[in-house]
């Protein structure tokens, strides 16, 4: 393994030092080091964070790899600055069993990119009805910690009290895809003023605070952690405000188009813009980017959702939802949060690496950048002034709403446990992945 | 302009002369041969989506007026049913070499996405998406209350009140012709019960009502929109006997209105339902002359779009052809 030597890099933003790096950890932080390493960066103008994770993203394997496989998921996820991402259970056949974790969990290893969390399915088939094996998800190999029926609600109320009370036997969360079902019925885009005049059935911001509200009742009620997934509107933020401050335990994730994007952008009916759930309005980006500076949603998670060409150059209504996220979500929620003064690269490691890594267990990951940690780090240069190109990214699907918008940023380098997965903003080949 | 998608792609100038120029060629039907050369060689598909009877009916009879080659392209029986993609579709009828697309669609926005994208070079023309717009009934709807109204070449619908009965939710027509009558300055209100609304309303450009008998007096032209009975079985009403009673147009209710006001309806009608036959079938309901008038209107607009020409441009002599 090699050892590397990053020079002047502004660890968090702060003053400019010298990291050493061998056999996988930080070996030594400080200014003009001058011990031998294999490698020297010159990191001059580059932000060193610690290696983001996602706590929300579809790799689409087994059963979509037209959309996406866990190595060029992961891949993205490098190119993004990752170093671990939670996989989402809605694969086919679904991540309810032991059997299809330890399958994702076992592609995670040998891409060899970014350590792959799976997220094991809450209810059998996703259905909503009877309750996964829980315990034989968190006992396989991939031992998994966190549980979602992602694009899905658990909305059966006696289900969820159970699987949050179940999952107390070895520390896990449910993650909610707060969505009322029969509110939703034949949903294409936040109901408001823009569906009203587009002719487009309305997803109500309701539907997702109808859930959250009950939800954060039932943890507290039986003293279990809740995470609520992809919050989008105003109201929930009040809510889980409200639960906080009540000292329950309940956590939540906002993604980076959720802090940027409105539902006014639907008007061009183009279904790039598509997902679920839907864009809101500007009053409620505000209250999310208000919410996530003052902690009260937890982490920024992409809910990177790649999709063939063909299931969005279509109609809107028949075309999918979803966005990919992962080779963006870093430049987004610098123009969104750090260049309106909102948070600062502390808190962007704080909720992109250190937070989503406490709630969902991760050991090694969200750690502190100091000597003896891990060496999961990124490289971040955010003077960098780019337009997006989707046919540059390593994800296998094309699907994002930035296409041809200029963005800030650009992650120069990830390292996994003292491994280069990209150097100079290009993927390292799979081969030299050692 | 190259595509009518929505009633507000029109301007005030772009309406009054689609509405006059439909006023020059509604004299054709008066004659024996009712067909001028203006599209000769020119190729319409007519691609509907979605089953129509009356709106295919029109734009077919408008086309072949105007001596269009037709050809109708209907989504059950073709590639569409057996999965083929609206990109496909339009990719086929650009090489086929369509010069305009009438296309009805069940999915609101279909004509928009057709118009912006690359697939095809023609003429986009919406008639009827999903919930959205059905501009030519707006703009037949306009030519027919003008008649009425307003009559006279150049002449728009300033300060006529206008009142749109019933499913305003799902309604394209509702929604086109807020947007068409607000650009000719007619006053719009809408009634319905709150469920039939949609979120938002409140700051359209119209006044809303869930009181009909309070709205006939002011009203110079009424419109009655279908109210699909399913709707009922989704809790937007109790029953079909209470929808009738609250916002359905009896004998009594056309009483209430102004001796020169007319009673709309873009059919289909429910008899019995939000209209009663009395009213259907009084001298004051323009539901037959909105059909007709429905000709005229959408052969102005192929027309326009299609020929590129001006009104001073329309033939006010007859062609060698068209006597012959």
């Amino acid at each position: 393994m090699s050892s590397y030597l990053i020079r002047n890099a502004q660890i968090l933003g702060g003053a400019a030092q010298d990291i050493f790096i061998s056999d996988g950890v930080i070996r030594e932080i400080g200014t003009d080091l001058t011990g031998e390493a294999d490698v020297d960066i010159d990191a001059h103008g580059l932000i060193a964070l610690p290696g983001l994770v996602d706590l929300h993203t579809h790799l689409r394997e087994p059963g979509r790899e037209d959309a996406e496989t866990v190595l060029t998921g992961t891949q993205a996820a490098a190119k993004g600055g990752f170093t671990a991402v939670h996989a989402m259970a809605n694969t086919f056949p679904v991540a309810d069993t032991a059997g299809v974790v330890e399958q994702v969990w076992r592609l995670g290893q040998a891409a060899g990119y970014c350590d792959v969390q799976p997220v094991g399915a809450v209810t059998v088939g996703l259905e909503g009805k009877k309750l996964a094996e829980l315990g034989a998800m968190h006992d396989s190999a991939a031992a998994v910690r966190v549980f979602s029926d992602d694009g899905k609600c658990v909305d059966d109320a006696v289900i969820m009290r159970r699987a949050l009370e179940y999952v107390k036997a070895f520390d896990g969360v449910v993650a909610q895809h707060a969505q009322e079902p029969r509110l939703t019925e034949g949903a294409q885009m936040n109901e408001g003023q823009v569906s009203g005049e587009l002719g487009l059935g309305g997803w109500p911001a309701v539907a997702e605070e109808a859930i959250i509200a009950r939800d954060v009742l039932l943890a507290a009620h039986v003293g279990s952690r809740l995470h609520v997934c992809h919050v989008s509107t105003a109201g929930s933020v009040e809510i889980i405000r409200w639960a906080k401050a009540k000292g329950w335990p309940v956590t939540a994730e906002v993604t980076p188009h959720h802090l940027l994007l409105t539902d006014e952008l639907v008007r061009s009916y183009d279904a790039v813009y598509k997902v679920n759930p839907p864009l809101r309005t500007a009053e409620d980006v505000h209250a999310l980017r208000m919410a996530l500076a003052d902690g009260t949603i937890d982490a920024v998670a992409t809910d990177h959702a790649p999709h063939p060409m063909e299931d969005k150059e279509c109609e809107w209504a028949a075309a999918a939802m979803g966005m990919v996220g992962l080779e963006t979500a870093l430049s987004v929620v610098q123009q969104a949060m750090v260049e309106t003064g909102l948070l600062n690269w502390e808190g962007v490691a704080d909720r992109m690496s250190h937070r989503p890594a406490r709630i969902g267990r991760l050991a090694g990951h969200g750690r502190p950048v100091s000597v003896g940690e891990p060496a999961n780090l990124v490289l971040f240069d955010p003077g960098y002034r780019g337009t997006v190109i989707p046919e540059s990214f390593a994800t296998r699907s094309r699907n994002t709403p930035y296409r041809g918008l200029e963005l800030p940023g650009r992650v120069h380098a990830t390292f996994l446990r003292g491994v280069p997965t990209v150097l100079a903003g290009e993927l390292v080949e799979p081969g030299e992945l050692a | 302009m190259r595509h009518l998608v929505s009633a507000a792609d029109l301007s005030r100038d772009d309406a009054l002369l689609l509405l006059d120029t439909a006023e020059e060629l509604a004299q054709l039907s008066g004659r024996a041969v009712k067909k001028l050369p203006t599209l000769r060689g020119r190729t319409v598909v007519n691609l509907f989506f979605e089953d129509s009877t009356r709106t295919k009916t029109s734009f077919e009879v408008a086309e072949k007026r105007l001596s269009a080659d037709v050809v109708n392209f209907a989504a059950k029986g073709s590639s569409v049913s057996k999965g083929e993609s609206l990109k496909d579709t339009a990719l086929t009828l650009q090489a086929m070499g369509a010069d305009a697309v009438v296309i009805r669609h069940h999915a609101s926005g279909a004509p928009a996405r057709l118009a912006q994208s690359d697939w095809l070079h023609g003429s986009v023309i919406n008639a009827g998406d999903g919930t959205h717009e059905h501009p030519t009934q707006a703009l037949l709807d306009a030519f027919t209350m003008r008649r009425h109204l307003n009559p006279g070449l150049g002449h728009d619908l300033a300060g006529r009140r206008v009142t749109i009965v019933g499913d305003i939710l799902h309604s394209r027509v509702a929604r086109s012709n807020v947007l068409l009558l607000n650009t000719l300055g007619a006053e719009v209100t809408f009634v319905a019960p709150p469920t039939l609304l949609p979120i938002g309303i409140e700051n359209w450009p119209c006044e809303v009502s869930y009181d009909l008998d309070s709205t006939l007096a002011k009203t110079d032209a009424v419109m009655m929109l279908r109210v699909q009975r399913e709707r009922m079985n989704a809790a937007f009403f109790p029953t079909e006997r209470e929808y009738s009673r609250r916002y359905g147009l009896n004998g009594n209710r056309m009483a209430r209105l102004p001796e020169h006001a007319i009673v709309m309806h873009p059919g289909p009608m429910v008899r019995g339902m939000e209209i009663t036959a009395e009213v259907a079938d009084s001298p004051r309901c323009t539901v037959v002359e909105q059909v007709a008038n429905g000709v005229s209107i959408r052969m102005a607009v192929l027309y326009l779009l299609l020929g590129g020409a001006t009104l001073a441009d329309t033939p006010r002599t007859e062609s060698p052809e068209t006597v012959a």
